[in-house]
């Protein structure tokens, strides 16, 4: 049942199918519904039946017919209320030519994954939408990986389609300013992804880790289609290089480890070497971005043996170049920790200062966490221990609560 | 972000209502679960019996021990709770402030505890 190869390509195939349905004028929440049907279809009748010689053909043709049903079924009510003489015969709009160009698939996708972020959703909704209409993702599948009920997923999906729907957005790429302000919800959605899979330990976390897969294959097919974006290749070599860490980030009861204490021969050298290739040629040949930053910054510590081996000055130069660039208070708090590491803890201390003013940040659990660190590197330890109290107060995330007690309980004995 | 919104209850307050403004209220209400449920924001909402249904459980050299509520001699008492998901605290503040709820008593919002690790 659980076929690997069968599911790795229905992944593959699905905002091709999608795509194809939609460039034929198919209304999206329609055609979306009729290619998931397909892809279930497919995913029971493939492993034992085997894989079909046009795979992409078979689940295009099987779609169509759902969506044609559909549709006719949707004309069927509604000619029961309007004069059936005032429309022109159904089956002319709805049923397709027969014939299937092969299309060019990495536009589809990036064609799909601009409507699935489409600003006007929240960020969950466009998460939720981009997993099931480009990821080929089931709901309950999507459900799982963020712990809320399959109806409760179902309805975040068929609203916010609904909600594409309502903007009159079609199926074509934006153009000029549009498409470069896109092309940025687009990443960032990808980011938030990536995020919400590998910030998820072991454990409960084979679902998540899912979601980190999904969102390095999703920036990849970007990154096929726009090879010359600097910042796409930017956060495709992020991913790939925070994901490299992620068998040593996780003691094996599930607790945190902090980068100075991980065991380097542990991360994934395979994806470490694609991550700084990929971020030396982006900043070779492209304009230097945010993510193209906060990779070079990865980089940096990916290629170093340890702390006490890393390049801080650099690593420093990068921030405060990211701090012009975009601005951001969390930018200030990888910044301060680096400051104290090239000059001592009292200069990251200091740059901390700012943030107190910052009305969200001042108690927001990651300030008192960093501040505590650096007031145990500047050896005051019941200061220390105060701040990692209140940060472990602070935060909602229980691994976090945990190591947070823990660095505190430790500088008590 | 997951967040518990628990409503309190005062008998005071909810006893005062008149029939058809309770009614009003419920119908209010209703509606704006149904927008909840819509918004695939509504993890899950429940409304708790009377607190003379309550027990409280504990073990006790092995044995359980079950004694009958009231489980805390107060004014107000647990009504019903929520489980949001939703995209801010903002948002979550927002959601209560919609409830009809809100207009009579105080909506306690909690964040609740997840699994997710940042990168340290």
């Amino acid at each position: 049942m659980a076929d690997r190869r069968v599911e790795d390509l229905l992944r593959e195939l699905a905002p091709q199918v999608l795509g194809s349905l939609l460039r034929r004028g198919g209304p999206f929440d329609a055609s979306e519904d009729a290619v998931q049907e397909a892809l279930v279809a497919a995913s029971r009748q493939w492993p034992d039946e085997g894989i079909p010689r046009n795979p992409r053909g078979w689940l295009v043709t099987v779609a169509r017919r759902r969506l044609t049903d559909e549709l006719r079924s949707i004309e069927a009510s509604k000619r029961r209320e309007i004069d059936v003489a005032s429309r022109g015969p159904a089956d002319a709009r709805l049923v397709p030519a027969p014939d299937d160009e092969p299309p060019e698939v990495g536009d589809d996708t990036l064609t799909l994954l601009f409507l699935c972020c489409h600003p006007a959703l929240s960020a969950p909704s466009q998460l939720a939408l981009t997993l099931r209409a480009v990821g080929g993702l089931t709901t309950a599948e999507i459900a799982r990986a963020f712990f809320v009920p399959e109806a409760t997923m179902g309805q975040r999906i068929s609203r916010a389609k609904q909600r594409i729907r309502e903007t009159g957005s079609r199926f074509a790429m934006p153009t000029g300013d549009e498409r470069r302000e896109r092309l940025a919800v687009v990443l960032h959605a990808l980011y938030l992804l990536f995020s919400e899979g590998y910030t998820t330990s072991a454990g409960t976390g084979l679902v998540r880790a899912d979601l980190t897969i999904e969102a390095i294959r999703l920036t990849r097919a970007v990154h096929r289609a726009l090879p010359d974006e600097g910042e796409v290749q930017g956060l495709l070599a992020l991913m790939l290089l925070n994901d490299a860490r992620r068998a040593a980030r996780t003691a094996t009861d599930g607790a945190l480890i902090p980068l100075d204490e991980q065991d380097r021969s542990l991360w994934d050298r395979g994806a470490i070497d694609e991550g700084v290739a990929l971020i030396t040629d982006a900043l070779a040949r492209t304009r230097v971005g945010p993510y193209q930053l906060q990779a070079s910054i990865a980089a940096i510590h990916a290629e170093a043996t340890s702390s006490q081996d890393t390049d801080w000055p650099q690593i420093v130069a990068l921030y405060e170049l990211l701090s012009r660039l975009a601005p951001n208070p969390m930018v200030t708090l990888n910044h301060a920790v680096a400051v104290a590491m090239a000059d001592g803890p009292q200069a990251g201390l200091d740059l901390l200062v700012s943030l107190d003013a910052d009305e969200r940040m001042a108690t927001h659990h990651r300030l008192a966490a960093v501040r505590a660190h650096l007031f145990e590197l500047a050896g005051d330890p019941s200061a220390a221990r105060e701040w990692y109290r209140l940060a472990a107060r602070r935060t909602t995330s229980r691994p976090e609560q945990r190591y947070l007690e823990g660095r505190a309980a430790r500088l008590t004995s | 972000m997951k967040y518990l919104l628990a409503i309190y209850g005062n008998d005071e307050v909810w006893n005062a209502f008149p029939p058809e403004q309770l009614q009003q209220i419920i119908k209010e209400t209703d509606a704006h679960n149904n927008s909840l449920f819509a918004s695939g924001e509504l993890v899950g909402a429940y409304g708790v019996a009377d607190q003379m249904q309550a027990k409280k459980v504990r073990l006790a050299d092995g044995a359980t021990v079950v004694t009958d509520g009231p489980y805390i001699e107060a004014k107000e008492f647990l009504g019903s709770f929520y489980v949001v998901d939703c995209e801010s605290l903002d948002r979550a503040i927002e959601i209560a402030a919609e409830m009809p709820a809100a207009r009579f008593t105080d909506i306690e919002i909690r964040p609740l505890l997840h699994e997710g690790t940042p990168d340290l």
